[in-house]
């Protein structure tokens, strides 16, 4: 995409329309504002109810009314005695906050050198780094878990994380704002005698803070959802994360879906709430994200 | 310090840009470049993981064109492209375009829509295969005979299963694709539109002429990140088939499955690698196609 339409389509998401005329509310924007709208209810309701049967009694379950005759905190109750889901989302929360920081950290870190600094190698390495794009973690799983297996870290939280470290889409997003820090800034803080690490962390990340915040959404919210490498990289249920634990307790529960509906409710209960406080900046990050990533 | 101080500003910004990708190289190295070189080599090797590795020359290939299974493996996976990315751009378009025409509740309307894409593909995979199961369990069956349609075998049809597993990965990827969609919609000039207004132009022929030509570049954007998206499918199939995973009888297998069959459950590491090339070929093949694209676009502008 050209830098042209990057800026306007993101400057402009939020503001007004231009307000050609005075719009009255007519009966052609009635019936499309209507269907919008319950296009829109019928988007949401799986996840509906999901959580209405989450509260259901199991005689109750079959039953298609959104809210519970007699509504009961019993399957909450029952998954959480259980134990496990505790362990499973505490791994999750670590493996997304660790991914997250490790993230925003290094890929801003790589993205800065490659946008700032003239070095011999540069064009080399930031191809390199590019080129990795186009290899599927899908292909990866399998050396990796040699290596893992080599070095034991088969069943542990760095085994799981490992690989998501550093991204490549998150460098070139990085390298892609910083190009936005103007060279005077840098250059006024290298007279003033900051050295350069000093100048990337002071100056220039304050400067690129929704560049990083879309950065860190997407990091989190891939790693909090993620299923295959986890699934791969852990034999024991301790060391299970949230969608790979989700997945071995409802093949176990099978036909209780209400206590199923409780666990994926637990799991997605979290980046529901975070979506409703931060809806306003994880659609921008989205479009940033997804326009110049 | 004395060493450093003696450096030239072009020689001290060399030192620090390495001091800044140190680590980085590292990694990539090692997470990324090595497990990509090892990935090719195991796809011309025979190895069970406890034996020795053992050159195999192209057996792995020569397997993977003769056997029966990949070819349907293979069919799937394109099926899941060839159905995913037109239906889920098609509505995303539409919500897309209607939407941006309405101020009434837009943040609200436009959230309902996103929401289903911050949810994890493995607990929503769950909620969709319950919505499937047959009356008196399943949602829609409930709802069918309720008002006398007969039932519809959804995940035990082999005909049924791959577009029952299917649509919610559509559903959960609809928000990204709106939110895309719209951003590149307003990114088109508004005098485009006042012209054509004045100019008497019907709202179709503004939709054909002006909207879509203007929104290419969205629209290869998009092609290719859910095109790879679909061709990648894994989570939503693992769970949706647990007791017979890809069936009823491989109806459903997609590439990534297989490999993940192939390596895990019958150790066959090399042939489970040879099947990962595959895989990435596929993906590269499709990217190419974007760039291909994109050039002839860069031409014009």
């Amino acid at each position: 995409m050209s830098g042209h339409d990057i800026t306007a389509s993101s400057t402009t998401l939020f503001r007004q329309q231009p307000k050609v005329s005075k719009v009255h509310f007519s009966s052609g924007q009635f019936v499309r504002w209507l269907l919008l709208f319950l296009g829109g209810i019928a988007m949401i309701m799986p996840i509906i109810y999901m959580l209405s049967t989450s509260f259901k009694f199991p005689f109750e379950v079959y039953n298609l009314n959104l809210i519970p005759e007699e509504p009961t905190l019993e399957n909450y109750t029952y998954v959480l005695e259980d134990g496990r889901f505790y362990g499973w989302l505490i791994t999750s929360l670590i493996i997304a906050t660790v991914t997250t920081i490790s993230n925003v950290f290094f890929d801003s870190l790589v993205g800065y050198a490659l946008c700032k600094f003239r070095f011999p190698g540069r064009l080399i390495v930031f191809i390199a780094i590019l080129s990795t794009l186009m290899i599927p973690t899908e292909m990866l799983v399998l050396p990796w878990y040699l290596m893992s297996k080599n070095f034991g870290w088969l069943d542990t939280h760095w085994g799981i994380m490992f690989p998501g470290l550093m991204t490549a889409f998150g460098t070139f997003l990085m390298k892609q704002f910083f190009e936005t820090v103007p060279d005077d800034f840098l250059e006024a803080a290298r007279i003033d005698g900051l050295n350069e690490l000093q100048i990337w962390w002071t100056v220039a990340m304050p400067l690129v803070k929704p560049a990083l915040a879309a950065l860190a959404i997407f990091v989190f919210l891939g790693n909090w959802t993620a299923f295959i490498w986890p699934l791969i990289v852990t034999n024991s249920q301790e060391m299970y994360t949230l969608p790979v634990g989700l997945s071995t307790f409802s093949v176990e529960a099978q036909v209780e879906w209400e206590l199923i509906m409780t666990g994926a409710a637990i799991s997605t209960i979290p980046t529901l709430i975070v979506f409703l406080v931060f809806q306003r900046y994880i659609i921008r990050g989205v479009v940033m994200a997804g326009l110049k990533g | 310090m004395r060493f450093y101080r003696s450096l030239t500003i072009a020689q001290k910004q060399i030192v620090w840009a390495w001091i800044f990708l140190a680590v980085p190289t590292v990694f990539y190295i090692w997470i990324r470049f090595y497990p990509t070189a090892n990935a090719f080599v195991l796809s011309f090797q025979h190895w069970n993981l406890l034996s020795d590795r053992e050159w195999a020359g192209l057996d792995n290939y020569v397997r993977l064109w003769n056997d029966p299974v990949f070819w349907v493996v293979f069919k799937n996976t394109f099926i899941y492209l060839a159905l995913g990315t037109p239906i889920s751009l098609a509505l995303s378009f539409v919500v897309a375009y209607h939407l941006d025409k309405v101020r009434f509740m837009h943040g609200f309307i436009r959230a309902l829509y996103f929401l289903p894409f911050m949810t994890s593909a493995v607990a929503m995979a769950w909620v969709w295969r319950w919505f499937y199961q047959p009356v008196p369990i399943g949602l829609i069956n409930n709802a069918l005979s309720s008002i006398g349609i007969p039932q519809i075998a959804f995940l035990n049809s082999t005909t049924n299963a791959l577009p029952a597993v299917l649509a919610p990965a559509i559903w959960a990827g609809l928000g990204f694709q709106i939110i895309i969609f719209m951003a590149g919609l307003r990114a088109i000039p508004q005098t485009y539109y006042e012209a054509a207004r004045i100019d008497g132009v019907s709202a179709w022929t503004t939709l054909t002429e002006i909207t879509l030509p203007l929104l290419k570049p969205t629209i290869v954007f998009l092609v290719v990140f859910s095109s790879i998206g679909f061709l990648r499918i894994f989570d939503q199939v693992f769970n949706m088939t647990t007791n017979d995973p890809g069936g009823p009888l491989n109806s459903t297998k997609p590439l990534v499955l297989l490999i993940y069959d192939t390596a895990f459950n019958g150790f066959n590491m090399g042939y489970a690698a040879a099947q990962t090339v595959v895989l990435f070929v596929v993906l590269l093949v499709v990217s190419l196609l974007q760039l291909y694209i994109m050039r002839d676009r860069d031409r014009v502008s």
